[in-house]
């Protein structure tokens, strides 16, 4: 098996390792476009291009993890099978040399070559072969604007021959002549009950027992990302070792993904003069909780305890991003605020978001968004500002 | 001779001081051997380079600590040369792109393509992927961490990155998609006494609790500071006692001062010379976002109650300018005028809500 090697990088790493071995994320790597999850649209189109043998320029789009690299070589297997699929699909992505002039050269050593198309492949098994080979671009967003024009007419040069696959993230950063060009596809974040059956389908392959409970917290933390799911479950069976007894518990999930505990953001809002009783956290705790809570009376919120406090999350090291969506939660869903601080707060929650995109500081900003929010929330009377 | 913080440097997973549990879920991933790609996060100081390496050992075994450093050349395709220096043992290789600015896609790109395309060669390698670790992967621009999102896909049966960074938002969504991320919090006041006095036990010496706490209190969760500052003052004076002063960097002292002039008067004038001072830290590359900091932190011990959370806000809006632009010197400035605006007004009684 070992000597195949680098020769079948292309179909996938998984002729080279013991599949014993493999990251659950390749191991259950969509093999056929009816192995994806939930984007019933997108699949039941490719469906039938696999019996019309034509096939539409195409642009996936969508965020990580939602299965838009998995589906186009899927297809382009089940188009060409193994033995074609090295001579009829050129796969270039963001970290190959895409300058323009490379692309092209790339692009028409590839068109030029015309293989002998031998539908019947090795395994016995006949596959429709269309008489065109698929270029696919994936990460095409992050391909320069000259380049993606210079696409264009590449594109139109060797349409006769040849399929184009854009995948991105981003559609936006495509541009509209070349986009145009194509069949759009939108993957969208996985819906709970695909994710849900996707992840029980995988632990009973891997014979580990998973709650309900569990799973729900995967889902909760991987906002529609299937990959990331995937690794933290896998992760999470490795903690508990294959052992019998120990079960993946939520928390453990939790931890994995670096979700803030609740006991932590409740803190934190309390600093803030916020009262986490009434907030999204206390929905599934009894009232005996609340009791020992009352104790904590509220002092004034001021600049130093603020300014502590949000020291004190830095160093714990949770990512900022992580910090403001769950701190988020807890204010916009607190019961006990005026709506119209909310929406001041909510203000103020964007701004940082923005500024955390484009790399400012975690620490400034964490700080910015408590003592600002804490003044809404402070104020007397609401201002109207 | 070397240094405390090398020397008493944990090298194997059971032998990390702190988040013991953490060690223990790493103990398991190295075990099994479908070992993900991983990203490790948190404040500086905090021990995740030494995580990093007590991993890898657990990983590889005492093979990975046979490092050799190599200099490396690459050519970007404007046939500029690129010299990078390289850690690497049989099993891992360590690199800094960001020290080659824009370039470090090249870098990242070579480099990857050529572990990628060796097979492990030592048979008695437990694993037969080598590790490839990069530092401050925040500061990766965004082309090399585009450059990443596939490589770590297609390449996985021969690779694993360890990304090592600060924070995590700057690193784009697919990355993160494709990393188990670990988080590495600073050790609490409590974790870092019991180092410190671990290290004194090794060294024969006692650590007085006085001189522990001041350490401590001064590090602010970063261990290597903490031990650094024990190894000095150990030096200056032998028994620990008394009144210890913690010497500050330079650089710390300066910008304290920028703050004191800015706090002192509010003047034209005022801003040339700061400006100045601006210009020398900067030439000492000390980063501008760590002067802003630093300086906006003293400022606010300084100033009336009422000012410090516009101080801090007009802080952070301009560090995030200075970030999308280019000349860092401008959003100092400007900031330096903001808060001299808003002090002088505050001072004669104006009516605030105009300004801010
Ligand atoms: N719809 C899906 N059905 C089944 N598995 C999926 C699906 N989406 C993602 N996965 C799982 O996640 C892994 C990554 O998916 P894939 O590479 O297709 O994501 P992607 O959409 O290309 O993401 P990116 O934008 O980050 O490149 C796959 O190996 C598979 O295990
Ligand atoms: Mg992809």
């Amino acid at each position: 098996m070992f000597l195949k090697g680098k020769q079948t990088a292309k179909n996938g790493p998984k002729h080279a390792v013991d599949p014993q071995l493999q990251p659950w994320v390749e191991k259950y790597r969509p093999k056929t476009i009816d192995d994806v999850s939930a984007q019933e649209h997108t699949v039941a189109v490719l469906r039938k291009t696999l019996t019309s043998t034509n096939l539409p320029h195409m642009l996936f789009y969508g965020p990580p993890g939602t299965g838009k690299t998995s589906t186009i070589l899927a297809l382009a297997r089940q188009l060409y099978g193994p033995d074609n699929f090295r001579t009829r699909v050129l796969e270039l992505n963001a970290s190959d040399e895409r300058g323009i002039s490379i692309v092209r050269e790339k692009i028409k050593a590839f068109a030029r070559q015309t293989p002998a198309a031998t539908v019947v492949a090795a395994d016995g098994t006949t596959y429709p072969c269309p008489p065109f080979k698929i270029i696919i671009l994936d990460e095409a967003d992050s391909m320069t604007q000259d380049a993606q024009a210079a696409l264009r007419r590449i594109m139109e040069n060797y349409a006769r021959i040849t399929r184009f696959c854009l995948v991105c993230n981003y559609v936006t950063r495509i541009i509209e002549p070349l986009a145009s060009r194509c069949s759009k596809f939108r993957f969208k974040p996985l819906d709970t009950n695909s994710t849900q059956s996707r992840l029980e389908h995988i632990a009973r392959e891997e014979h580990i027992t998973v709650s309900p409970e569990t799973v729900q917290a995967l889902i909760a933390t991987s906002g529609g990302d299937l990959r990331r799911s995937i690794t933290y479950l896998q992760t999470a069976s490795r903690l508990t070792n294959g052992n019998a007894d120990t079960t993946i518990t939520p928390r453990d999930i939790q931890e994995i993904a670096g979700v803030v505990p609740d006991e932590i953001i409740d803190d934190f809002a309390r600093t803030l003069g916020v009262d986490p009783r009434y907030g999204p956290s206390r929905a599934n705790k009894n009232d005996e909780d609340d009791a020992m809570m009352v104790e904590h009376t509220f002092k004034k919120p001021d600049f130093t305890s603020v300014r502590g406090k949000v020291g004190e999350l830095i160093r714990e090291g949770y990512s900022g991003a992580q910090l403001l969506s769950q701190l988020h939660d807890a204010i916009i869903e607190n019961n006990n605020l005026d709506s119209k601080i909310k929406s001041h707060c909510a203000l103020v929650f964007a701004e940082a978001d923005k500024a955390l995109c484009d790399g400012a500081d975690e620490e400034l900003w964490i700080l910015d968004v408590a003592l600002r929010c804490s003044k809404y929330i402070n104020a007397p009377v609401p201002t109207s500002t | 001779m070397s240094l405390w913080v090398d020397k008493y440097r944990p090298r194997a997973l059971d032998d990390l001081h702190y988040h013991t549990d953490l060690s223990a879920r790493l103990k398991s991933l190295a075990a099994s051997g479908d070992f993900p790609h991983m990203l490790f996060y948190g404040p500086s100081g905090a021990g995740k380079k030494t995580r990093i390496s007590a991993t890898l050992r657990a990983i590889f075994g005492n093979g990975v600590e046979k490092i050799k450093i190599d200099q490396r050349v690459f050519v970007t395709p404007t046939k500029r040369k690129l010299d990078v220096n390289v850690v690497q043992s049989n099993f891992h290789i360590e690199l800094t792109p960001s020290d080659v600015g824009n370039y470090d896609r090249v870098v990242i790109q070579e480099i990857l393509k050529e572990i990628a395309g060796t097979q492990q060669i030592d048979l008695n390698a437990k694993q037969r992927f080598k590790v490839v670790i990069i530092n401050e992967a925040d500061s990766l621009s965004r082309d090399a961490q585009a450059a990443l999102r596939r490589t770590m896909e297609k390449y996985m049966s021969n690779m694993r990155l360890v990304l090592c960074a600060n924070s995590t938002s700057k690193l784009i969504a697919p990355i993160k998609s494709r990393c188990l991320l670990v988080r590495v919090a600073a050790p609490s006041p409590d974790e870092m006494h019991a180092v410190l006095a671990h290290v004194a036990k090794k060294e024969k010496f006692d650590l007085p609790q006085s001189a522990a706490e001041q350490i401590v209190a001064d590090a602010n969760g970063n261990m290597r500071k903490a031990i650094l500052v024990l190894e000095a003052l150990k030096m200056q004076s032998p028994d620990l006692t008394g009144d210890l002063k913690i010497a500050k960097p330079d650089w710390e002292t300066y910008c304290h001062k920028v703050a004191d002039m800015i706090v002192a008067e509010q003047t034209p004038t005022q801003v040339l010379a700061v400006r100045a001072k601006f210009y020398e830290l900067l030439s000492h590359c000390i980063p501008p976002t760590v002067i802003i900091k630093t300086v906006a932190e003293r400022v606010v011990e300084r100033v009336d109650g009422a000012l410090k959370a516009d101080v801090m806000h007009w802080a952070a809006v301009y560090e995030m300018r200075m970030r999308l632009g280019s000349k860092k010197i401008f959003h100092l400035e400007a900031w330096v005028v903001k808060v001299m605006t808003l002090h002088k007004h505050f001072m004669y009684d104006i009516d605030l809500s105009e300004f801010a």
